[in-house]
């Protein structure tokens, strides 16, 4: 299990769709100045930085190195991580190692993305394999239709209760500062929107968001120095499994992502998850996803999750939250989106979310979600692990 | 301080060339050659998947084993796609789906074609339609099309 671990502090950018007043290297900073800040620490407390990003995004291959100035790890260890769509998620997760092995107390993790500055599309087309999936692969948007188009086939689920994913995260990004998409729309809406991939609409669909985030880690020794509000980092793992997306899409709810909360569960003694977890924020790209996954999460029955979520049971006041901040169908900095996802459960747990703060929060479940189709899930809480 | 925030334009374009392997090979040839797909079996959980895998994934021992699949099989899932990007291999609207050869328990993915995309359901029977100029490559199919 390793050394007890805390998130003490957390730091995102003002997120856009193009922040043409930075370049990267200014965006980092602007995320980790913020982190810093809100752990009370200074660059020096630093012990190292783990930093990633998708390097086809923005034509950088060495971020550890060239962003030096905006992530703070002048003369320090700096490692690079990138797994994809989960990177931001891995870099948590990294972070986390270094603090638990004893070797670190202080670490500072960052995670970050300027969609602006490339090609999404024909970026993201290398996660499928270059001669048996690339020359027929419809990009990211139609690979995550397939899935969706084979769920619907199987549980009877209409592109309606799909749109009520988009319709709770937009609705929630109001209360987020930080978020890039603030504006409400309805179920119509979504509907009426224009096709992108049938089952998936412009709607259903998360945007292409510049910025980035960063979190501190701390052993228990330095917590105790820094905060009375940590976030304890209670569980994590990692699941892969498939290879190719013809696989992942006939596979029904996420297994790996299942595998990953089983596991979290199991070694937490989580029996009841939908009662015990207070929050979840989700690695949602698409509202079907978002249907989808909520059955990977074992809160319901396989084809479940569309009754929970018109039920409410997922809104702010629901049994269980999912993305009080707006989620990624309101804010999607790529190599940033899961790391946000870790620092907005960390702020739920800390009391520090403001005006979508979920009250009482002691645990919060973080997912993060790469490709085809991998998943990391991490556990925070408020009582110190055992 | 500034009124106009300064973007500079570039690109990137890198040739690859990406080894298909022994086992790619032999699928590409047979393809390009017969008309043919093959596909690989596992020996101890009988797995037969293509595209052909010279491991099997779970017992993690080595594949020696080639079976015929197909040509013919059924449409798992679909999707029609609508929105235009240079990476796409045909303009929109097409649609693209995840093709179960008969005998293979694994997907193939590729495009969908000699029939209205509206037309499309899943779990529809579909055979391949070749090109007649093949390089020994997954576009020596021109797409799958419904069974008659
Ligand atoms: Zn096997």
């Amino acid at each position: 299990m390793g050394q007890r671990v805390a998130i003490v502090g957390t730091g995102q950018t003002d997120h856009k769709s193009s922040r043409k007043d930075v370049n990267g290297v200014e965006l980092i900073q602007e995320a980790t100045a913020r982190a810093l800040e809100d752990a009370g620490l200074r660059r020096q407390d630093i012990d190292a930085v783990v930093i990633g990003n998708m390097d086809h995004f923005e034509g950088i291959n060495y971020v550890d190195m060239w962003s030096i100035d905006g992530n703070g790890g002048l003369h320090k260890p700096v490692m690079k991580v990138t797994t994809g769509g989960t990177t931001g998620t891995t870099v948590a997760i990294a972070g986390y190692y270094h603090v638990a092995s004893g070797l670190f107390d202080t670490v500072l993790a960052i995670g970050w993305e300027k969609n602006s500055e490339s090609d999404t599309t024909a970026a993201i087309i290398t996660c499928a394999d270059p001669f048996w999936e690339r020359p027929t692969f419809g990009g990211a948007v139609a690979g995550l239709a397939g899935a969706a188009c084979e769920y619907m086939h199987r549980y009877g689920i209409t592109e309606r209760d799909a749109a009520l994913i988009a319709v709770r995260d937009r609705k929630n990004a109001l209360k987020n500062p930080y978020a890039h998409l603030r504006k409400e729309i309805t179920v119509e809406d979504v509907l009426n929107s224009p096709m992108l991939a049938y089952p998936i609409k412009l709607l259903d669909m998360c945007p292409r968001s510049d910025g980035a985030c960063a979190i501190v880690f701390a052993s228990e020794d330095k917590t105790k120095c820094i905060t009375d509000k940590p976030a304890w980092v209670h569980q994590v793992s990692s699941r892969h499994n498939f290879t190719f997306f013809t696989d992942v899409e006939r596979a029904g709810r996420m297994p790996t992502l299942y595998e990953a909360c089983m596991d979290i569960y199991k070694n937490e003694g989580i029996k009841n998850p939908l009662h015990e977890l207070d929050v979840v924020e989700m690695y949602v790209p698409s509202s079907f996803a978002g249907l989808v996954w909520i059955d990977a999460l074992g809160v319901c029955d396989e084809g479940g999750a569309a009754r929970l979520v018109s039920d409410g049971v997922t809104e702010m006041d629901g049994e269980l939250p999912i993305n009080p901040s707006g989620g990624v169908i309101s804010t999607n900095c790529i190599g940033a989106t899961g790391l946000i996802r870790v620092a907005e459960a960390a702020m739920q747990i800390s009391g520090k979310a403001g005006e979508h703060q979920i009250d009482g929060a002691e645990l919060a479940l973080a997912t993060g979600f790469g490709g085809c189709q991998w998943s990391d899930v991490l556990l925070i809480g408020s009582s110190k692990p055992n | 301080m500034v009124n106009e925030e300064i973007v500079y334009h570039g690109r990137i374009k890198v040739p690859y060339s990406w080894s298909v392997g022994e086992y790619g090979s032999r699928f590409f040839y047979e393809l390009k050659e017969n008309k043919k797909i093959w596909a690989t079996k596992c020996p101890k959980c009988k797995k037969v998947f293509t595209p052909p895998r010279k491991t099997c994934p779970d017992c993690f021992v080595p594949i020696g084993e080639w079976v015929e699949v197909g040509p013919n099989g059924t449409l798992i899932t679909f999707t029609i796609v609508r929105y235009s990007a240079q990476i796409h291999p045909i303009p929109p609207p097409f649609a693209i789906g995840i093709i179960q050869l008969d005998r293979a328990e694994t997907g193939l993915v590729h495009l969908i074609g000699g029939v209205e995309v509206e037309g499309i359901r899943s779990g529809m029977r579909v055979k391949p339609a070749f090109k007649e100029d093949r390089g020994g490559s997954l576009l020596d199919i021109s797409y799958f099309e419904p069974v008659e």
